[in-house]
């Protein structure tokens, strides 16, 4: 940057006195937006760093190392199967699964063996250095495992693969994801269409009129309304006047489709409306129809608008929390829903009951399901760049 | 005004109002087969407007009302059994912007034979698509290369294509709208050789602001000035002896 100086008026026909502190307050303003851009990122560092290190814990679990016996009495009563001084390190939930396990593997029966239990989640937490209540005896008794290598902090895999669940060391996200899945999948298959003909409609063929103005300024205030509106909306006419079956992902994905549509309406017509005019003039100028014009050269052109617009739709109904909890997708759901119609919950919902939660390892538990539900986002994000991208047709 | 040449598009008492705004005024002109009439005019003297009304591009706009007849081949394309897209197929259009469609070179020129069933895929777009092309000048310079987007083609070329595409489904009349306005010299001199050679199997209207390039092309010129027609003439008349003052006027530089 050249040095400007001002200062001398001799010699220096372009001296002009009030720039001096023009200039000042211009740097002055310059920092005040840097300020803000530092005050935002610091935020978001700071958010990111809270949430990873929270939440990174929860992809281990804590095992440990105990003698378990398979027999008739073990399996009616499966706080038998271990010696009692272990009860209380070993998860209740664990102890429960001991008949399946001899149903997957018959050979047990009769027999003790040295098995690797999931740890109670006081025990996990311990071993991981947070807050723990555990009594002095089963302190001593799990440093004395660690000693002797009994205890491990291995890849939490029923983070993944198991549903809600009340005791904390049991519960995992699987449940939610599904149902997360299953609602989004209906979101789409009603909102793309709908929107994206509609916006069709809007911007190929209707008319500028009155009528189409007021439905315009509509969907343009129905898209900043607040979502819980949306899941009464969803409780009165699906729940109520339908009758469909309450926490539901039909009903969620019904309620976050009407949510979405207003976006992929809006995005939608923005991309129809970049495409430049001369290629439908071209089109009707060879006496092509409405149709043939629209399908096959407005449409390729807009596409990639539309792809973004509609999957930025989706991964906000994605997030979406308030409405759902309207409709019941707040429920205790330990087993995936296999069918659209059972009740089931989504991640958000899944993490907001989570972090009500009084055990501590659920907060690591809730961190962790942030950490996911913001992967699969931010992937969302990355394919809806990368689709346009791709799609683009250079101009 | 000699009478030997038969008349293509027989224009009467045409009238046209944009909502409340009278655009055209009794506008009554024959344009002849085979031939280019040049329209010239002012900025917004409806000379485009006018050409519009020829291929019914005008009943795109909702507020446009049109009165008068446009007769072609005995027929008013305006009469209520006539359908506007199979008038614009008869009647082709060439704009301003070069404006190929976001498709491949050959999809440019195929889509609209291949829409009207002119043609089956195959041997005959094959071949449908090379004489368009080399109708319109460009089969030379693009022949390697159909497959490639008619974007990547620069603007004279693209114009050419535009020409192709549109003489692809056999129109008997092309509209021009300022054709070369958006092109170079070079490109332009392309462009009017191509419609001095066009004119033997078409007869072609064009629209432009360029007074040299109306006296080098046009067989018969007609004068527009705010919505109404002038004077219209064979093109010598207008440029050398002109018989109204506004005509002379315009031609001569002195507004416009």
């Amino acid at each position: 940057m050249i040095k400007r100086n001002n200062k001398s008026k001799e010699n220096n026909p372009f001296y002009d006195p009030t720039l001096k502190s023009r200039h000042r307050s211009s740097k002055r303003f310059k920092k005040f937006t840097l300020t803000s851009l530092i005050f935002s990122i610091a935020f978001l560092v700071f958010f990111l760093y809270d949430i990873i290190s929270k939440g990174t814990p929860a992809f281990e679990q804590a095992y440990v190392s105990v003698p378990v016996t398979y027999n008739e009495k073990t399996i009616k009563n499966t706080r038998k199967a271990i010696d009692r001084k272990y009860l209380r390190v070993v998860s209740r939930a664990w102890l429960r699964e001991i008949p399946r396990q001899v149903k997957e593997d018959p050979s047990l029966m009769g027999k003790t063996v040295n098995k690797w239990a999931l740890a109670d989640d006081q025990v996990d937490q311990y071993l991981k250095g947070h807050y723990y209540k555990l009594k002095r005896k089963d302190r001593a008794l799990i440093d004395d495992m660690k000693a002797h290598g009994a205890v491990e902090l291995k890849f939490n895999t029923i983070f993944f693969t198991n549903g809600d669940s009340k005791i904390p060391e049991f519960a995992g996200l699987n449940s939610a994801i599904i149902g997360s899945i299953f609602t989004l999948i209906i979101t789409m298959l009603f909102a793309f269409p709908i929107g994206v003909m509609t916006a069709i409609y809007l911007e190929e063929f209707a008319d500028d009129n009155k009528f189409t103005q007021t439905i315009e300024v509509n969907i343009n205030n129905l898209a900043a309304i607040p979502s819980i509106l949306f899941g009464l909306l969803g409780l009165a006419i699906f729940i109520n006047l339908f009758g469909l079956p309450r926490s539901s992902p039909l009903v969620g994905g019904l309620t976050l489709a009407l949510m979405t549509l207003p976006i992929i309406i809006v995005s939608s017509r923005a991309a129809l409306r970049a495409v430049p005019d001369s290629i439908r003039q071209a089109g009707y100028g060879l006496g092509l129809t409405k149709i043939e014009v629209t399908r096959d050269h407005v449409l390729p052109l807009a596409f990639p608008g539309i792809l973004t617009g509609s999957i930025i739709g989706l991964a906000q109904a994605m997030g979406e929390t308030a409405p759902l909890i309207i409709i019941g997708m707040i429920a205790f759901i330990p087993d995936a829903p296999s069918t659209v119609t059972q009740a089931a919950t989504v991640m958000p919902a899944q993490l907001f009951t989570w972090a009500g939660m009084p055990e501590r390892m659920y907060i690591e538990k809730t961190a962790a399901g942030i950490m996911v539900l913001l992967t699969v986002l931010i992937s969302l994000n990355a394919l809806a760049i990368y689709l346009r991208k791709k799609f683009e047709v250079k101009w | 005004m000699s009478n030997k040449n038969s008349i293509k598009i027989d224009v009467n008492e045409l009238n046209l109002w944009y909502g409340e705004h009278h655009a055209l005024h009794n506008i009554t002109v024959p344009l002849y087969e085979n031939k280019i009439t040049a329209l010239i005019g002012p900025s917004g003297c409806g000379k485009s407007t006018f050409l519009r009304c020829l291929n019914r591009m005008n009943d795109l706009i909702s507020s446009v009302k049109i009165d008068g007849s446009v007769v072609i081949d005995k027929k008013n394309i305006y009469d209520k059994d006539v359908d506007e897209v199979s008038v614009r197929k008869r009647v082709g259009m060439v704009f301003q912007q070069p404006n190929p469609f976001p498709k491949s070179i050959y999809d440019n020129v195929s889509y609209a034979p291949l829409k009207h069933g002119q043609v089956k895929k195959g041997k005959d777009c094959n071949e449908l698509v090379e004489r368009s092309l080399v109708d319109a000048g460009l089969w030379d310079e693009v022949k390697d290369k159909l497959n490639e987007p008619g974007t990547s083609l620069s603007g004279g070329q693209q114009q050419r294509l535009c020409i192709a595409r549109t003489i692809a489904v056999k129109p008997e009349i092309i509209l021009m709208d300022e054709p070369t306005s958006a092109l170079d010299p070079i490109s332009t001199e392309k462009i009017e050789a191509l419609m001095l050679e066009l004119k033997k199997k078409y007869s072609i209207i064009t629209v432009t602001h360029n007074m040299q390039q109306a006296a080098r092309v046009a067989d018969y010129t007609a004068f527009f000035h705010l919505g109404k027609l002038i004077e219209y003439d064979e093109t010598e008349v207008i440029f050398v002896n002109p018989s109204n003052k506004k005509t002379e006027d315009y031609i001569t530089g002195r507004f416009g």
